[in-house]
């Protein structure tokens, strides 16, 4: 009997050290706060979370990173929590000891967006001195967002240690956010917080700013000032931005144009199918994704490369088809083209539904065109930005076809006088067909770059074929220059107009600014002269 | 009025002769509805699009009622009778909508149609359903301001969806700051009217509220996610409560994601999110963006497993996904159902009668009940969404939620109330006590 009393007291006073010195593997808080997350209730989510990062385990780190990952596994029936490792081996979470299995009836435990910032912080306090340059800048930057005092100690740590100078400035910056919403910082520190903040000048230093609340005079008064440079320096960039907009829009526009520049620009056929052969394009992008999704899964980064020449192909022979079974049947007779090639677009469209259902499908963005950088203090995406070098690269082809090559020269000749063109012995009705086909193809071409931004479903054409139209006759018909300068003029006025007036009256007041600049200049900015114009 | 264009033109063409492509098209999907009448059998009308740009979505609600009619037959139809659908397309073109009713009560003469998705084909069909005295279910969450003798809302009203998502963002996520952002129509205008009146009443001051507007199909969403952003960092917490419509939403939260707007940070609650339009994007940037509906696939309750399995046993598609509208044609058909087995006939008259009161279990374990203002009780789920494209229950109302036909956050209907057993009336006003008719 006293042999077991000596000894539970024994335990007793061992696990009293043990909490009293933070001492994790069998402290209590520690365990208590592990078995917590098998409740699968928010609140006791969060108290664990807090409880572990602040425990100085050294299983938090795994803990809390497999629970941002949805790798932490809880049991309701045994209160038991499993860290499931990437490598599939499993630990358990309050011991660290390794088990050969998790129970089937574990499951991930749950967050919710508070929890996931929780989970930000507590990781981020925890990973200020990983060796790692990149998750030490995560680290900061998370600290920096959630600005809890609970990491002043570890950020100060960290900055001691810490001889990279963007992750030095990440964590400076970090120090400043936490001593703002510090109630007992001295107003030195404070006035070097808002100092800090004024020189990274964004829109998170403004948010932090314009956020904390009654502050000493003098900090009131030093705050009022960065809020005022910064909003300042804000405005200039927002117009920098708006003006990227614009240019981005105008290459989405110009690029669902070009193809309709050569069919109605320069061959003068009211082409209505137009959309389609962009949503062809996009369906083939799908259609080679699929096919590397199931077979070769490492491609992915280059299904666009693969999909672009094949998109050119297959709406480009579609494109051939069509003029040779009823476009060609059509010339000079605007009104009945208009109408075929719109009845056209509704079958095409009806038919993509009945292969592929109404519903939309998905196509992925490559890793190269996911994300974003930022550039000063604008966000530039990099799906636009790819988008917009991929137009001008598919203007410059465009052009430098059409002027170098036998069958540029062949197309030009045709459609400015096709009767003496055929005299000089081209085959003129080839040509069409040819010049149809390059116009379908480029819509083709086009829709593999929409497919990124926008939803492949059988109704992506129709959205852009108003838009098509209106820049191909505001640059001027016949001209792929005014083409290009049409879209890049309409995209940056609506992306200008948009701030102040809205999405829905921006594109009303384009709409009427161009009604209104064709009844002054009914040819477009760039009128072709000569006898082209008549023939 | 695009749409109104393209059906004309269509019209015009097959008239030519030059497109018998598209002709034969449409008379293909006729055949598919006229089917020959047999004797003794009920014909029920399913009018929703099968082509044009709401077909993304309804044609799912056409496959869910030949699902419903196909298990009732099993069992024996109604009254003794075989249950028949008749099929309609009205191609998502309003006014066809009304053509179609037209067609389906006076030459097919249904005993009952279940359709319509946008809010203006439901208004379009109204005056049909009246004239010609039938019954309409109507399955998707509305703007509310409505309640119509002939009509049956089995979808959500405003305080059913849009009030619930609000309260709890307001609660789970200290919410201070708003944007309101919808598509240019009746359900976002209406619905965004109710929300900043609700927000204001919980002392939301006007600067804090921000609304924006755009049109359908938007699509270059740079400027209004900048704007986003930049309303969140005044410092308090902001979200976005979301009324997006259709195809629009895809690139929304693509470019949400690409400028790196986190859940986290900036959550979205959508009202127009479901199962089916998350089938069509990558969800792993958007997890943790939220959806507010009466009903999520990934709810576990006996009746929802008996049902996806039915339903993909059905679909021949062990990976068709069920959602919110869905359910509410299933609880529609049963209420129906029950309705006329009630009154023993299929007579519109009879069966408007009966259906207030009426009881049926929804998919998610509790039991709805039919209201005099037609509208019904329903469960609020907040739903997270997750990597796989299916949501996560994060909140729900603890008890069903009784539909208003008329907001009580609104000046012009706080007084109004439905009741169209006792009061036989839509627009009752409490105040005044009096009916205020068709004439308002």
């Amino acid at each position: 009997m006293p042999a077991h009393l000596s000894a539970r007291l024994c335990s007793l006073a061992l696990s009293l050290f043990l909490i009293a010195f933070a001492l994790p593997a069998f402290a209590g808080p520690f365990e208590d706060a592990v078995a917590k997350f098998a409740n699968d209730d928010f609140s006791d989510t969060e108290e664990a979370i807090g409880v572990i990062a602040g425990s100085g385990n050294k299983l938090a780190f795994p803990i809390i990173s497999a629970l941002q990952d949805g790798r932490l596994m809880a049991d309701p029936d045994s209160k038991k929590v499993y860290v499931t490792g990437v490598d599939g081996k499993s630990i358990d979470a309050a011991t660290g000891e390794a088990v050969a299995s998790v129970p089937d009836s574990a499951s991930a435990v749950r967050l919710n967006n508070r929890l996931r910032r929780s989970v930000d912080a507590a990781l981020g306090s925890l990973t200020l001195q990983s060796p790692d340059v990149g998750t030490r800048l995560q680290a900061a930057q998370s600290v920096f967002k959630s600005h809890e005092e609970s990491a002043l100690e570890a950020v100060d740590a960290a900055l001691a240690k810490e001889a990279n100078k963007s992750v030095k400035t990440a964590l400076g910056e970090a120090r400043a956010a936490i001593l703002l919403f510090k109630s007992d910082a001295t107003e030195v520190e404070k006035l070097e917080a808002v100092a800090t903040l004024k020189a990274r000048g964004d829109q998170e230093a403004l948010a932090l700013l314009t956020g904390m609340g009654e502050q000493p005079a003098s900090v009131a008064k030093a705050a009022a000032s960065a809020i005022g440079s910064i909003q300042n320096s804000l405005a200039v960039w927002s117009m920098v931005q708006n003006a990227w907009y614009g240019l981005s829009l105008g290459s989405v526009l110009l690029l669902a144009a070009i193809g309709l520049a050569i069919t109605f620009g320069v061959m003068g056929v009211i082409n209505m199918a137009h959309g389609e052969m962009v949503m062809i394009g996009a369906y083939t992008t799908f259609m080679v994704q699929e096919v590397i999704r199931t077979r070769y899964p490492g491609l992915f980064d280059y299904s666009l490369l693969i999909a672009v020449p094949l998109a050119f192909l297959v709406a480009g022979a579609i494109g051939v088809l069509i003029e040779r079974s009823i476009i060609r049947f059509l010339y000079g007779r605007p009104l009945e083209t208009l109408l075929a090639t719109w009845g056209l677009s509704l079958v095409l469209q009806q038919a993509v539904r009945t292969m592929f259902g109404p519903t939309n499908r998905e196509v992925g963005n490559p890793s190269w065109m996911s994300g974003a950088f930022e550039l000063g203090q604008i966000t530039i995406t990099y799906n636009r930005l790819w988008i917009l070098v991929f137009t001008l690269a598919v203007f410059g082809i465009l052009l430098a076809m059409l002027r170098y090559t036998a069958l540029g020269l062949e197309m030009r000749a045709v459609t400015q006088n096709r009767r003496m063109a055929a005299s000089m012995g081209i085959a003129t009705s080839r040509v069409d067909a040819l010049t149809f086909g390059l116009g379908s193809g480029i819509a083709g071409i086009a829709g593999v770059a929409l497919s990124q931004i926008d939803n492949v479903s059988p109704n992506l054409g129709q959205s852009y074929i108003i838009d098509s139209f209106m820049v191909v006759v505001f640059g001027g018909v016949g001209n792929l220059w005014g083409t290009l300068v049409g879209a890049f003029t309409l995209g940056i006025a609506n992306k200008f107009l948009e701030p102040v007036a809205g999405a829905v009256l921006g594109k009303i007041a384009i709409l009427v600014l161009i009604i209104l600049f064709i009844q002054k200049r009914p040819r477009g900015l760039f009128a072709l002269k000569g006898r082209a114009v008549e023939a | 009025m695009f749409n109104k264009s393209t059906h004309d033109i269509a019209a015009s063409f097959s008239r030519r002769g030059v497109l018998a492509a598209t002709a034969g098209l449409m008379l293909g999907l006729a055949s598919l509805t006229g089917a020959k009448a047999a004797d003794g059998t009920i014909k029920v009308g399913v009018l929703h699009s099968l082509s044009g740009t709401m077909a993304i979505s309804e044609t799912t609600l056409k496959d869910t009622i030949l699902f419903l009619i196909d298990e009732q037959n099993k069992k024996g139809g109604v009254l003794g009778k075989k249950l028949e659908a008749v099929v309609v397309d009205p191609a998502s073109n309003w006014p066809l909508f009304a053509e179609k009713a037209r067609e389906l009560i006076t030459k097919d003469k249904v005993s009952v149609v279940f359709g319509c998705w946008t809010s203006v084909s439901r208004k379009s069909v109204l005056p049909v359903f009246k004239e010609l005295n039938s019954i309409l279910f109507y399955p998707v969450q509305y703007e509310g301001e409505e309640s119509e003798r002939n009509v049956f809302y089995t979808g959500a009203a405003p305080n059913q969806q849009a009030i619930p998502a609000v309260d709890y963002l307001m609660k789970e996520e200290k919410v201070k700051r708003w944007v309101l952002a919808g598509t240019d129509y009746v359900y976002p205008r209406t619905t965004n009217k109710i929300l900043e009146a609700y927000l204001k009443s919980k002392g939301v001051a006007q600067e804090d509220i921000m609304i924006n507007y755009t049109p359908f199909g938007h699509s270059d969403w740079q400027t209004i996610v900048a704007d986003i952003k930049k309303f969140g960092s005044a410092g308090k917490k902001t979200a976005v409560v979301s009324t997006i419509n259709g195809d629009a939403n895809v690139p929304f939260y693509k470019e949400l994601g690409n400028q790196g707007i986190k859940a986290k940070d900036i959550p979205v609650v959508a009202f127009s999110v479901g199962e089916e339009e998350l089938a069509g994007i990558d969800t792993k940037p958007l997890v943790g963006h939220l959806a507010a509906w009466n009903y999520f696939q990934s709810i576990k309750s006996p009746e929802n497993e008996k049902f996806i399995k039915a339903w993909q046993a059905y679909t021949k598609n062990p990976k068709r996904v069920t959602n919110d509208p869905m359910e509410a044609h299933v609880i529609g058909f049963d209420m129906w159902v029950k309705a006329v087995e009630k009154a023993k006939s299929t007579d519109p008259d009879k069966v408007i009668d009966a259906l207030p009161g009426i009881e049926a279990k929804n998919l998610t374990g509790g039991t709805s009940k039919m209201l005099p203002n037609h509208h019904i009780t329903k469960p609020v789920f907040i739903g997270e969404i997750k990597g796989n494209g299916q949501f996560d229950v994060v909140w729900k109302t603890p008890s069903l939620v009784p539909g208003d036909a008329w907001s009580k956050e609104l000046d012009g209907s706080k007084d109004l109330i439905g009741d169209w057993v006792g009061k036989k009336c839509g627009n009752f006003n409490t105040k005044t006590n009096k009916c205020l008719g068709s004439g308002s």
